[in-house]
């Protein structure tokens, strides 16, 4: 089997199968990591662009690492530095990359959909990076990648995602990919960051923070924006700490063997504690590097790559 | 004597029609008989003159030209969008005989030259019966009220901020108890801003899933409650602008049993569809107010039913593919709809079970003139001949070819209605013929 799609735009559209196999092709990738050479030739003298329209520090490294070590040609433009800032708009920024013949695009955009509206333009593979508060698949998948790497099989096991999830495009990926794989799903936050609606993406939505993590195998703590504003809908770091901060004084109503992931970059003190983020339960780090095999494993897969051709442990 | 689409002449017979008026369709067909761009005879079966040109017409279905009390033709300052000319050229083309014309063009429309300016516009056009609605405030920028009297001196037939509602309640109270002196009404695009706050579609069950801000329907309800509050207590005539949710219907239908001097009117889009329509983040379902859920939807075809709402009105609102072309979040608010106005309602309404035919002809015509306060909307003997010839069975691709509009804006894209305006006729003259659109002029 291989990834037949043009794009990854989000977990919303993917099937279980589909994830898997991203999944299983990125824990070969993963193991590549340990060897002295960590670059496999598959992408030699292909070019992907790195369109980020929003500021992004880990994502936009990640995806870098994952294309150089791949091998494949790298062109990065940011909304700092292309004509997005003399007014272009999308679609000429879109007819523009397609005329100088990429072979995929990375895009990372404030607007919800954007990725959507490229994917329809563009000829070539489109991953989304995240689009406005919509999705940000591979986030998703690296998220269910740790998760599988100490549950396994996710039938039945229970997910709680802490935090802002109106605003979250992490939330929703996860939402979506977790539901895929039988996964139980908890959203916990205040009702002006979860909207009931949400339950109609098959969650369980739960106000109290003790209740929401009690039975729970994992803790996904997303990052509260601190530059919303009056739209924010709490009323200060101070009280949403107090509210729904993940301190030592939760952890310890936790299940022994459970486990807390934060997609980064953390505040700490407000919805995680310093010492949870930086204590045993934490696998926030393997996020990061799961993050990269991810992203090699769907580039491989979107560029063609047979999956067959990978024999496990011999990616390189 | 022979008919010619080319060659209108000054008199002539119109027969074979179903004549439609008071909310009800002629049993057997009758005719017109137009003579210098009046109505000389209506009546039913075949006239007694003989020897004048006879457009036969078996068939189909003869209403009064329809009335559009909300159109935006972006002239002047947005001509890239609409002008008076090509706005006038798609009201024709939907039938449309008379149109109001909203003042949020650039400069705005606040004052009885920029009135005067839009009209001489309109009769150079010389399609439709160009109606301009002037602002309520001095620039639209809801402080000072403006000139309105001598606005309606120079032809102003209604008075909104539309697309800036009027936040500060008390110049509100102001404008509908002044008003009352010009016996013209004041338009109300109701909606808070505080509450709406920087939304781009209905907030809901898509707006969560799709990661795009709401515009939840308290920010419509609480506005359409303050003004039909202030015109309670003013006496002025308040007419409600594009009404799109349940509890905005609700909330007229009370203040009408009341006797408060509130007509409102609803658009097509609104009546039709809702809020999935937006899952592909296209924004030609991206408009002010938003498309809503489906009990909404169906509220709005109810209160049109039942009387609550008035009228259906187009929001017409062009723009270009350019700005279209836009994200989601990013694109202007607003779509095109008076090509498409009298098929969306025969589409979804008629065959929907919602009216018959007698009672959409009537939201197009009468209804909306008595909002007014106009003689139009009406076939009488002695009056205009404004009118047109409907097959309320014809189906139709809805392509950007097909739009006479100079924008392409439609949420109907690709959609097939059913209901078809064949002829308009204005002042008992061909505007428009939708078999062969090169006859007019």
């Amino acid at each position: 089997m291989s990834l037949k799609r043009k794009d990854v735009l989000g977990l919303e559209d993917m099937a279980a199968e589909e994830i898997l196999l991203v999944l299983d092709i990125a824990s070969q990738f993963r193991a590549v990591f340990d060897r002295p050479v960590r670059s496999v030739p598959i992408m030699r003298g292909r070019t992907v662009v790195n369109f980020f329209h929003e500021p992004s520090t880990r994502t936009r490294i990640s995806f870098e690492l994952a294309e150089k070590r791949l091998s494949a040609d790298i062109v990065n433009f940011s909304v700092a530095t292309s004509s997005f800032t003399k007014g272009e708009t999308l679609r000429d920024t879109a007819e523009n990359l397609q005329a100088m013949k990429i072979d995929m695009l990375v895009v990372r955009h404030k607007s919800s959909g954007s990725a959507q509206y490229l994917a329809r333009v563009l000829k070539c593979p489109v991953i989304n990076a995240g689009d406005g508060c919509h999705e940000h698949p591979t986030q998703g998948l690296l998220d269910i990648m740790t998760m599988r790497q100490r549950l396994g099989d996710l039938r039945g096991k229970r997910v709680t995602i802490i935090g802002d999830i109106a605003h979250s495009r992490v939330a929703r990926s996860n939402i979506w990919g977790l539901g895929k794989l039988g996964a139980e799903v908890t959203v916990c936050g205040p009702p002006t960051m979860v909207p009931a609606s949400v339950a109609r993406l098959g969650v369980k939505v739960e106000y109290d923070l003790k209740r929401a993590v009690a039975k729970a195998d994992v803790l996904n703590i997303l990052r509260i924006q601190l530059e919303r504003g009056a739209g924010s809908g709490f009323p200060g770091n101070r009280e949403y700490h107090r509210m729904y901060g993940v301190t030592e004084d939760v952890v310890r109503t936790l299940k022994p063997e459970a486990f807390i992931m934060h997609p980064g970059p953390m505040n700490r003190n407000v919805e995680i504690a310093s010492e949870v983020a930086d204590g045993p339960r934490q696998v926030i780090l393997d996020q990061v590097a799961n993050g990269v095999a991810v992203r090699m494993a769907l580039i491989y897969l979107l560029s063609g790559g047979d999956p067959g051709a990978l024999a496990p442990g011999e990616a390189a | 004597m022979e008919w010619s689409w080319q060659r209108i002449p000054g008199e002539y017979l119109v027969t074979g029609v179903r004549l439609i008026g008071g909310g009800k369709v002629s049993a057997r067909p009758g005719f017109l008989h137009v003579k210098k761009g009046r109505l000389e005879a209506i009546g039913e079966g075949r006239p007694t003159l003989a020897g004048l040109p006879e457009l036969a017409a078996d068939g189909l279905f003869c209403a009064p030209g329809f009335v559009d009390t909300h159109v935006h033709f972006r002239e002047p300052g947005q001509e890239e969008k609409e002008t008076v000319a090509t706005g006038s050229r798609a009201a024709a083309a939907g039938g449309f005989t008379a149109v109001v014309t909203m003042p949020n063009t650039d400069p705005a429309i606040d004052n009885a030259g920029m009135v005067r300016y839009v009209s001489d516009r309109g009769r150079e056009a010389g399609l439709c019966r160009v109606l301009p609605a002037g602002a309520i405030s001095v620039g639209r920028q809801g402080e000072t009220m403006a000139e309105l009297g001598a606005m309606v001196e120079a032809g102003a037939v209604a008075f909104t901020d539309d697309g800036s509602p009027v936040q500060n309640g008390r110049l509100m109270a102001s404008a509908l108890q002044y008003a009352r002196l010009l016996g013209v009404p004041i338009m109300s695009h109701a909606e808070d801003l505080t509450i709406v706050a920087g939304g781009c579609m209905h907030g809901g069950y898509w707006s969560m899933r799709l990661g795009l801000s709401g515009m939840p329907r308290a920010g419509e309800d609480a506005a359409v409650f303050r003004d039909i509050e202030l015109a309670r207590a003013t006496g002025g005539h308040l007419h409600v602008a594009h009404v799109s949710t349940r509890g905005a219907v609700e909330i007229i239908r009370r203040a009408k049993a009341d006797g408060v001097r509130v007509t409102a009117e609803a658009t097509p889009h609104h009546f039709s569809l809702d809020h999935g329509r937006c899952r592909d983040y296209s924004p030609l379902f991206k408009m002010n107010p938003p498309l809503r859920e489906s009990e909404d939807v169906a509220a709005v075809a109810d209160g049109l039913a039942d009387g609550t709402l008035d009228c259906i009105a187009t929001d017409h609102a062009p723009h270009t593919d350019t700005e279209k072309e836009l994200q989601f979040d990013q694109a202007p608010f607003g779509v095109i709809g008076l090509e498409t106005a009298f098929a969306v309602g025969v589409t979804y309404l008629v065959r929907g079970g919602k009216l018959d035919l007698g009672r959409l002809v009537q939201c197009l015509t009468e209804r909306p003139a008595a909002v007014l306060g106009l003689p139009l909307g009406k076939l009488e003997e002695g009056g205009d001949a404004d009118f047109v010839l409907l097959d309320p069975e014809r189906e139709w691709v809805v392509t950007r070819e097909a739009l006479r509009s100079r924008s392409r804006n439609s949420s109907f894209l690709g959609e097939t209605l059913k209901g078809r305006v064949l002829a308009t006729f204005l002042r008992g003259r061909l505007t428009w013929h939708a078999d062969d659109p090169s006859v007019v002029r």
